[in-house]
Formats: structure tokens, C-alpha cells, sequence
């Protein structure tokens, strides 16, 4: 029997197909108010007055003095800084300042609150900012010698915008008050940092439960942006003593909740004629937003990606995010590499360019290779699949040829090489110290995870693994629903680690199981012995060395690699680029489950096009202008190029069976991959989204 | 949705006749596939609370041939025009236009004359009824009139249309000549026009363009230039001092007057 590596049915498919499955905004609780956020509409300055300018009977109505006693208004995360609700200081548009609930929703919408302002100036350029959140520098070797050796050396600057997640689900929650605290349900990727965050605003002793609700999608999205909603959840629910729903709609979500970072990367590389790297000088500015949040973890796993999967004995990588007057920025797939790999790989074209060479040959000159290290002094083992990787997709397309042949029409082609490190960087997986269990039924086992659902397939992935390592029908193994009182932490969903940091857990807890099962099925032992939990906690590899002061050592457990391949058709007239054909070629392991492993490489890949050429946030005065399905525009199915994906597996020995972290890779792959093959085609652009208007400047309207 | 739905209520007439009386006693707001209307309520932007429901009329649907004449009943949608043997034949690039709205869905319920109605400068079949010189035929309850097309729109968002009228039915002229018609949205499909171009090749040349002004154009002084043997280099200049384009969330005016004119070049070498 073999399930690994099998495309069983979904666990959640059938729910999802037939819409039995329940979403927060499905649930509706005898009693239920519906609750309401009112924003800041300055970026900058401070609250005057607030004037309640609607008749106030049955209203709830929430503001700072609402913060009970014991706790504090800080929605904690790595540091205390952003607030649940504003206390005086107003630092972007769409700042909670104060909450409302009503049972009748109509009512709800219809009360004006009136909030006056002294206004500051706001800072929105990152390179103006004079705040910043976090600075960090990775060292390796000598710069100056490095650059000494250099026979051309190119510079180049690159720049990303703001990404939407789009998740198709908006952000919602319901907060139930339950034993004197309070238990939320709610469409959520990390439970744990729900409970964090409201033991933070209630006091440490308060009853606080967190269940997730099937999920429409995250992306990142819902990692630290349901503990905003739920604590305002919570306070309106206390304060009424009743359920209290809330559940943004598209313009609030997109206006109020994180996006990607935006990014400066600035590079300066020393090559020899040969086209060897001998030195990189890299600078990396992301836009934090207004509040510190998670830009401290996106700037970091940005630069240790910035030095490309490459082999350079001298690198300098500077990084810092800086504070501006916008929404916080925050997790999205990918969490500061698709920013850094975008620059990288855009750069080595222009060095291929500036050498005579083609894009493969520089790339397959400096490719890590097993025994190489890394901009963080990090060896590289045998699961180092870079070559690999981009000999299959050089091959497969025929890239040299077509390059070639593709000469003086209107169509251009170009690749991507890149990596993510799987997990928590550095020490964080041995500080997470996740915990996974399973527990026997009556007809087998149930996985006790706080790992989410989120549409990737966790449950189905963790089902298989247990299945397979137990030799029991997979059928056999049921997923418990993340509640938080209910299942240990295995630490957020997050990081490209739910495979193989909590799967692996899993296995352990699997080959613990059956020693103790012998003989008997699950069911008969439980038959015969009654119930039965078993727990095991997260146990890192040995080796892994990290310093969190100097940013060297053993970065990440283990990295995936892909490479891209994008061919386009340059509009003459309209300068409009569509994406005609993708070849995708990822290096993940082990595909669990292959079926869900291409879709999340089909839906990265089309979510890096959308990064590419389409999703453009407009930022007017520190506020989303475009906050619209239809006016922030992602890509339709025709707006997808046709894919071929084409999965290697090359084991982390670490991994259960093999698996490393596949979710976030295939975003990295497409941007860059987009815009060398616009550069091709004699478009020499370097910043996305590439849209038809800047491509109309960078040709010089004709 | 923002707007208070509870508020809101609507009459369902089953003729024509019926509609026009209601009209006639009480300004009700005409819902045909409400693809639009709906974006208003949802975004709280439409304010009104009353409605008519013209789905149901029989007198606004269809398509025919009548003389020299296509007619279109203003309740046609986008699926029926885009598959209609008729409009295929005679004006094939208003099934191309039809073919390039929205999506399925909103083919399926979006209407010809919500689209003129709705008198949104990006409608996308606007353009093809500029150079079709289309008639539209208006009724009230107590009269009947044909407005042309290119004097329907008075300003942005303005039009003719009284209150209690309804518009019955889109004739569209047949016109000898290669037609041509090209969309520029914000992405292959679900995209607002950025700028949308119907253009016939005659003797005298008909050109239009939606979104670069407040009101679909038809573009008079262009056409004249061609029509007179100016060189194409000319007839872009004058083209620029037809246009009015602006910027905007969904692209920029250089960009708009570029491809404007990138545009007229492609149409007058195809
Ligand atoms: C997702 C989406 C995508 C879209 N894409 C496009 C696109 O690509 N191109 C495009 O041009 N449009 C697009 N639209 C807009 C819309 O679909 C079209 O304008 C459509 O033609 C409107 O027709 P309707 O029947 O739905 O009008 P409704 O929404 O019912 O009405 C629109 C307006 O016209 C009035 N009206 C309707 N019929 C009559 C009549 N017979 N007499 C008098 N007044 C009338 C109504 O009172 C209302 O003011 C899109 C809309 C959506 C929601």
C-alpha cells in the first residue's frame, strides 16, 4: 500500500464541492449582533473628538477606554507596537478607531460617526522615511577584494509594488463571550497567534478559545490580521454579552488589511570575464507600512534571499524596512523573497547582457552546488538542486534555440533560477518547538494539529503521512478542526513548513503509534484499551547553527529550487505583454501528493504573473484607491499562460519522505522570468507590475 | 452591500404598456440584467429605491431585419447578440464587442440598451453604435421618438432620455466596408475598457472611441482628414485634438492618446 505520493481525494473536498462546508460568514449565533469598524480617514495626525451623529439606542459602541483592565492595547507579535484601537495618535488611513454593533446590519452601516483630527504631515516614500523598523547586514568574505578581482562590474535598481492577496474569502470573524472569556471562530491561518494576541488584550488569565472555520485562502493574509479582528470581535462581544459577527467586505479588506511589502533593491556586482560572481553589494529597502508588525521576519528572509541561489565568495547585504503612513505591509506566499529574487534574477540577465553571454551560461557558472555556501556561510548539501533544476527547464524548452528563433518578432523568452529556504529561518523552528498528536478513534486515528486548512490541502498532505507510516487505509485518518483547546501548537501555517516541519512530527508521532499498536489496527486497540493521545514536539536537525546576531549559519533547514521559463507576446500598439506559455520546473523533495503539489505550483505561478504584469495597488494619499475586484486587477484564466509543471524530487533527508516546503517557491519564479523576457524583446524595464503603460515608457511611445 | 436592500422594491409589468403607465405615474429606475445596477447598490453609489423590473417584457427582446435595418430589442443580451446569425452578417464587430463584455455570466444577463442607458464613456458596444450611426427608438407612454445615437449623450453620464421613457429597441444602418473593432482593457477578460475603438472602412471612413472622452465620440475631423487623402501622421495629429482623455485609476492619458493613435494607424493598414 502506498498513499505517499498518490492524489488521494481531498479531505475537504466533497464539503467545499457541495457548499456543506461552513464558512464564518455561513455561521450565525441566536443572539448575534453584527459589528463595525471606523477607520481613520487621515494618514497622519491625531483624534480631536469623536461625535456619535445617529441615535444610539441598541448600539454597542467600543473605543480604547473599552481595553479591560488587566490587558493592553497592543495586538502583540513580535514587538508591542500596533494598537487594537487608536489612542490619540493616528498613523495611517483605515486605523481602527472605534467599534459599533447593532443587530440590524441596515442600522449598522447607516450610523454616521464623526471624527475630527489635527493633521501631521505623512511620510509614504520608504527612502524619505526616516523611522526605520528593523536594519540587518549579512557579511561573507571581503567586499573590496572582491570587487579588486572584478573585471566589469554592474549596477542596477529594482523596484516591486504593494501585492493584494485576493484571497477569495475576505477576512471574518465571530467572537462568542464563553466562561468569563471568550472563544472565536473565525477564518484564520494561525490560531495561536489569535490566542497571543487576545491573552495580550484581556490579561494573561483570561479564558481565551480559538476554532477556525473553513477558510477561504490566506496567502499569507490571514497570519497576523485576524488577531485585529478578533480582539474587536472580543471587545464589542464583552462589552454586549452577545455573539458579535464581523466580516469585512472586498473594499475594507483591501483597504484595511496587509499586503506585500513594496521594494527597493539596489545591486552593485563585481564579475569577472568569465562571468564568475566575485563580489555583491546588494541593498534591500521594503516599505513596512506604519507599525512594525512582521517586518523585522519579511526583511530577513529577503535578504538571506538576496544574493540569488549563487555562489559568491564576497557579499555584502544591507536591509532595512522602513516606516511609512500606509496600512502595515505583511505576510504574503513568498514573505520577502519574491521581492529579493525579482532583483537578483533581473540583474543577472543585465550581467549576462553586459558580458555577451546568455542568461543560461551565467546562470549555470554560478549555480550553488552541493559543498557550496551561501551569502549566510550556510553548506550546502546533496539536496542542493539548483543545476538540476535549471538543466531540465533549459532542455525541456529548448531555451537556447528559442531564444534564438524567437529574434525580431514580437515575442521574447527568459527564465528564473531561484530557491526557498522550507521552515522557520535560523533558530525559529528549534524556538517554535511545535507540537503535533494523534489520537485513535473507534475506526482509526485523528490528527490534532493547529496547522490550517487554508485550501493547499494541509489535512489531505497530514493524512496521507500518518496513513502511509501506520499502514492503514487513509480513509482510516480523520483531521481534527483547529481549536485551540483542543489541539497543541504546531506552530502557524506559514513559512512553506506545514509539510515538512509539522508532517514530520506527525511521522514521529506515527512511528511511535505503531510500535505501541503491535499487531492490532488502531481500532482494535482502541477497542481493547480505550483511548489513547500520543505527542511529540518538533525536533530540528542537530546541525543547524544559526546566529541571530552576525545573520550566519545554517539559514534554513533545507531549500526548494525552481526554475522558470516565460514566454511572451509584446502588444506593438497597445504594449500590452501577455504570458502565451510558463515551464515551470520545481524541486521539492517529495510531492506528497502530487495533484495538490502542481496546484500550488499552478496557482503561485499564476499569482507571480498577476505580481508581473497586472496587480498594480494604486496608492493615493496613503489609501488604496483601487481597492475593487474590478479595478485591482488579477488574472483571469485568460490572462494565465498555458503551464507545463514539471516536479523533481531530490529527498531532504529530514523531511517526512522526503518532502521540503513547496507552497511559497512558485512565486518567486514568475516576475522576474517575465521581465527578462521583456528585456529580450529590447524592453529594458526593472520594475513590476509591467504594465502596458510603463512598458509604453520604457519602448518610448513610438 | 451597503445600500439598505429593505428599502428597496420594485414593480414587475408583464407588457410594455404596463411599464410605460408606471413610468409615466412615478420615476422608477429600469432594471434590465442589472449588471450594473447591482455594482451601485452594492457599493452603496445608487441611491434610488424604487424600480422596474423590464425583464419580463417581450416588446424589448429580439433580434431582426427590417429593411436596411438590424434591430435589436434594447433587452437583447450579450449572448443572444454575439450568437445571432444576423448580427454576424451584418455588423460583426458588435458580436465582437458582445463577445469581449465581461465575462459568461454577465453576457448572459448584461443588455444592449442597459449598456446605452447606463451611458458609462468605456461601454464597450458604444463605439460600434457611433459608427453605426444606430437610431434608438425611445418610448413613453404617451409618445414614441428615434433619437440618433450620436446625440443621445449630452455630457458625461448625460443623455436624452426622459424619465418616463424606455428605450425599445437599437437600429443599426447596414453599411458597406470592412468594419474593425478592437478592445484594450485591463486584462483579457472581467476588464473596463482602457480605451475601445469601432472603426468602418467606406468611401467616407467611420471612426469611434470610447474612453477618451466624457462620452463615447465619434471622431468627425478624423474621418474628414482621412476621407480628403491626409496622410495617416496627420490624421493621428488630428485625432489628438478630437480626444480628451484623462488619468485615471485604470491607465493614464499619454497612454490613452498613444494607443489612440497607434490604434487608427493599425485600422487604416488593415
Ligand atoms: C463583472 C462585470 C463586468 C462588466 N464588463 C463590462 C465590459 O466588459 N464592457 C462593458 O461595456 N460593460 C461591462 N459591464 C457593465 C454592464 O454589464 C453593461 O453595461 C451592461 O450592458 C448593462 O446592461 P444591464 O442589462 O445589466 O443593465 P442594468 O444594470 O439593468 O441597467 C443599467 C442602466 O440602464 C438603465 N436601463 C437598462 N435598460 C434600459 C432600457 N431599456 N431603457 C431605459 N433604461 C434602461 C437602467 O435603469 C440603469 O440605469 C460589466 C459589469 C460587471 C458587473
Amino acid at each position: 500500500m502506498s498513499v505517499v505520493g498518490t492524489s488521494v481525494a481531498r479531505k475537504d473536498g466533497i464539503g467545499k464541492a457541495t457548499g456543506a462546508a461552513k464558512y464564518a460568514d455561513d455561521l450565525s449565533i441566536p443572539g448575534m449582533l453584527f459589528g463595525r469598524t471606523v477607520r481613520s480617514t487621515i494618514p497622519c495626525g491625531r483624534v480631536k473628538r469623536i461625535r456619535y451623529d445617529f441615535d444610539t439606542t441598541g448600539f454597542t459602541i467600543v473605543d480604547r477606554r473599552d481595553i479591560p483592565l488587566d490587558g493592553r492595547n497592543v495586538v502583540a507579535l513580535i514587538e508591542d507596537d500596533q494598537p487594537f484601537l487608536v489612542e490619540r495618535d493616528v498613523r495611517h488611513v483605515a486605523e481602527p478607531i472605534v467599534l459599533l454593533a447593532h443587530a440590524d446590519r441596515e442600522k449598522l452601516l447607516a450610523a454616521d460617526v464623526i471624527i475630527e483630527y489635527e493633521v501631521e504631515p505623512p511620510v509614504f516614500d520608504p527612502e524619505a522615511s526616516t523611522e526605520s523598523l528593523k536594519t540587518l547586514t549579512i557579511d561573507k568574505g571581503h567586499l573590496d577584494a572582491g570587487f579588486a578581482q572584478a573585471d566589469v562590474i554592474v549596477e542596477g535598481t529594482y523596484r516591486t509594488g504593494h501585492q493584494e492577496h485576493v484571497y477569495i474569502e475576505p477576512n471574518g470573524v465571530i467572537a462568542v463571550p464563553e466562561d468569563g472569556g471568550i472563544a472565536i471562530f473565525g477564518s484564520i491561518q494561525c490560531p495561536f497567534y489569535v490566542v497571543k494576541a487576545l491573552k495580550s488584550l484581556l490579561g494573561p488569565k483570561a479564558h481565551v478559545r480559538v476554532v477556525q472555520t473553513e477558510t477561504g485562502g490566506g496567502f499569507g493574509g490571514k497570519e497576523e490580521y485576524p488577531s485585529m479582528i478578533a480582539g474587536h470581535a472580543t471587545l464589542l462581544a464583552l462589552k454586549a454579552g452577545l455573539p458579535v459577527k464581523i466580516v469585512y467586505d472586498r473594499t475594507e479588506d483591501m483597504i484595511a488589511t496587509t499586503k506585500r511589502h513594496p521594494s527597493i533593491v539596489r545591486h552593485r556586482t563585481g564579475v569577472k570575464r568569465d562571468g564568475t560572481l566575485v563580489a555583491m553589494d546588494v541593498e534591500v529597502i521594503l516599505d513596512g507600512g506604519a507599525y512594525i508588525t512582521l517586518s523585522p521576519v519579511v526583511l530577513s528572509r529577503g535578504c538571506i534571499h538576496a544574493a540569488g541561489p549563487y555562489r559568491c565568495d564576497n557579499v555584502r547585504i544591507r536591509g532595512r524596512a522602513m516606516l511609512t503612513n500606509t496600512p502595515p505591509n505583511g505576510a504574503f506566499r513568498g514573505f520577502g523573497a519574491p521581492q529579493t529574487i525579482f532583483a537578483i534574477e533581473a540583474h543577472m540577465d543585465r550581467i549576462a547582457e553586459a558580458l555577451g553571454v546568455d542568461p543560461v551560461t551565467i546562470r549555470e557558472r554560478n549555480a550553488l552546488v552541493p559543498g557550496d555556501t551561501t551569502a549566510t556561510g550556510q553548506r550546502l548539501t546533496a539536496d542542493c538542486s539548483a543545476l538540476p533544476v535549471l538543466r531540465e527547464a533549459v532542455e525541456r524548452t529548448d531555451f537556447r534555440r528559442k531564444r534564438e528563433a524567437l529574434r525580431g518578432t514580437n515575442r521574447g523568452i527568459g527564465l528564473s533560477l531561484f530557491y526557498h529556504g522550507s521552515g522557520f529561518t535560523g533558530s525559529g523552528e528549534l524556538r517554535l518547538a511545535s507540537k503535533a498528536a494523534l489520537e485513535l478513534t473507534d475506526h482509526g486515528v485523528r490528527i490534532l494539529v493547529s496547522s490550517t486548512e487554508i485550501g493547499q490541502g494541509t489535512r489531505t498532505m497530514h493524512a496521507q503521512i500518518v496513513a502511509e507510516t501506520l499502514g492503514i487505509p487513509y480513509e482510516d485518518v480523520d483531521v481534527a478542526q483547529p481549536d485551540t483547546t483542543l489541539v497543541p501548537d504546531s506552530g502557524p501555517t506559514v513559512a512553506s513548513r506545514t509539510c515538512m516541519v509539522v508532517g514530520r512530527i506527525l511521522q514521529r508521532c506515527a512511528e511511535d503509534l505503531k510500535r505501541r499498536l503491535g499487531d492490532l489496527t488502531p481500532a482494535e486497540y482502541y477497542r481493547a484499551h480505550g483511548p489513547f493521545t500520543i505527542v511529540r514536539e518538533h525536533e530540528p536537525p542537530g546541525w543547524i547553527q544559526w546566529d541571530d546576531e552576525t545573520y550566519t549559519g545554517d539559514a534554513y533547514a533545507t531549500y526548494a529550487w525552481g526554475c522558470d521559463v516565460v514566454e511572451v507576446e509584446l502588444d506593438a500598439d497597445t504594449c500590452e505583454v501577455r504570458p502565451l506559455h510558463l515551464t515551470a520546473v520545481q524541486e521539492v523533495g517529495k510531492a506528497i501528493h502530487p495533484a495538490l503539489a502542481r496546484g500550488q505550483i499552478e496557482g503561485g505561478s499564476a499569482q507571480g504573473i498577476g505580481y508581473a504584469i497586472v496587480e498594480h495597488v494604486a496608492m493615493r494619499d496613503g489609501v488604496m484607491a483601487n481597492a475593487s475586484l474590478t479595478n485591482y486587477t488579477i488574472p483571469t484564466t485568460l490572462d494565465t499562460p498555458a503551464m507545463d509543471i514539471v516536479l523533481l524530487e531530490n529527498p531532504y533527508e529530514d523531511g517526512p519522505f522526503g518532502a521540503k516546503g513547496l507552497g511559497e517557491l512558485p512565486m518567486d519564479g514568475p516576475a522576474p522570468a517575465v521581465i527578462n523576457a521583456l528585456r529580450h524583446l529590447g524592453v529594458d524595464l526593472s520594475e513590476i507590475p509591467a504594465t502596458p503603460e510603463r512598458v509604453m515608457s520604457a519602448c518610448g511611445s513610438r | 452591500m451597503k445600500s439598505a436592500l429593505s428599502q428597496l422594491s420594485f414593480a414587475r409589468p408583464r407588457t410594455l404598456e404596463e411599464a410605460l403607465t408606471l413610468l409615466r405615474d412615478e420615476p422608477l429606475v429600469p432594471i434590465a440584467g442589472a449588471t450594473d445596477l447591482y455594482v451601485g447598490l452594492n457599493f452603496g453609489t445608487l441611491k434610488a429605491q424604487r424600480f422596474l423590473d423590464i425583464t419580463r417584457l417581450e416588446e424589448l427582446r429580439g433580434i431582426s431585419v427590417t429593411g436596411d435595418r438590424l434591430v435589436i430589442g434594447a433587452g437583447t443580451t450579450y449572448t443572444t447578440i454575439m450568437h445571432s446569425a444576423s448580427v454576424r452578417a451584418h455588423w460583426p464587430i458588435l458580436a465582437d464587442a458582445a463577445s469581449q463584455v465581461g465575462g459568461v455570466q454577465i453576457q448572459n444577463r448584461g443588455t444592449l440598451g442597459g449598456n446605452v442607458a447606463n451611458a458609462s464613456p468605456a461601454g464597450d458596444t458604444l463605439p460600434v453604435l457611433a459608427v453605426a450611426d444606430a437610431i434608438l427608438q425611445l418610448r413613453s407612454a404617451q409618445s414614441q421618438r428615434a433619437v440618433p445615437f450620436n446625440s443621445f449623450y449630452t455630457g458625461y453620464r448625460q443623455t436624452v432620455l426622459r424619465p418616463d421613457e424606455l428605450i425599445v429597441s437599437i437600429e443599426l444602418p447596414m453599411v458597406e466596408g470592412k468594419q474593425w473593432f478592437r478592445k484594450v482593457g485591463t486584462r483579457a477578460a472581467q476588464a473596463i475598457s482602457k480605451l475601445v475603438m469601432a472603426a468602418v472602412r467606406t468611401e467616407a471612413p467611420r471612426i469611434a472611441l470610447g474612453s477618451v472622452a466624457p462620452t463615447p465620440l465619434r471622431l468627425r475631423r478624423t474621418e474628414a482628414a482621412l476621407a480628403g487623402g491626409s496622410s495617416i501622421e496627420d490624421a493621428i495629429g488630428v485625432l489628438q485634438t478630437e480626444i480628451t482623455p484623462i488619468d485615471d485609476l485604470r491607465s493614464s492619458e499619454a497612454y490613452r492618446r498613444a494607443v489612440a493613435g497607434n490604434l487608427l494607424r493599425r485600422f487604416w493598414a488593415s
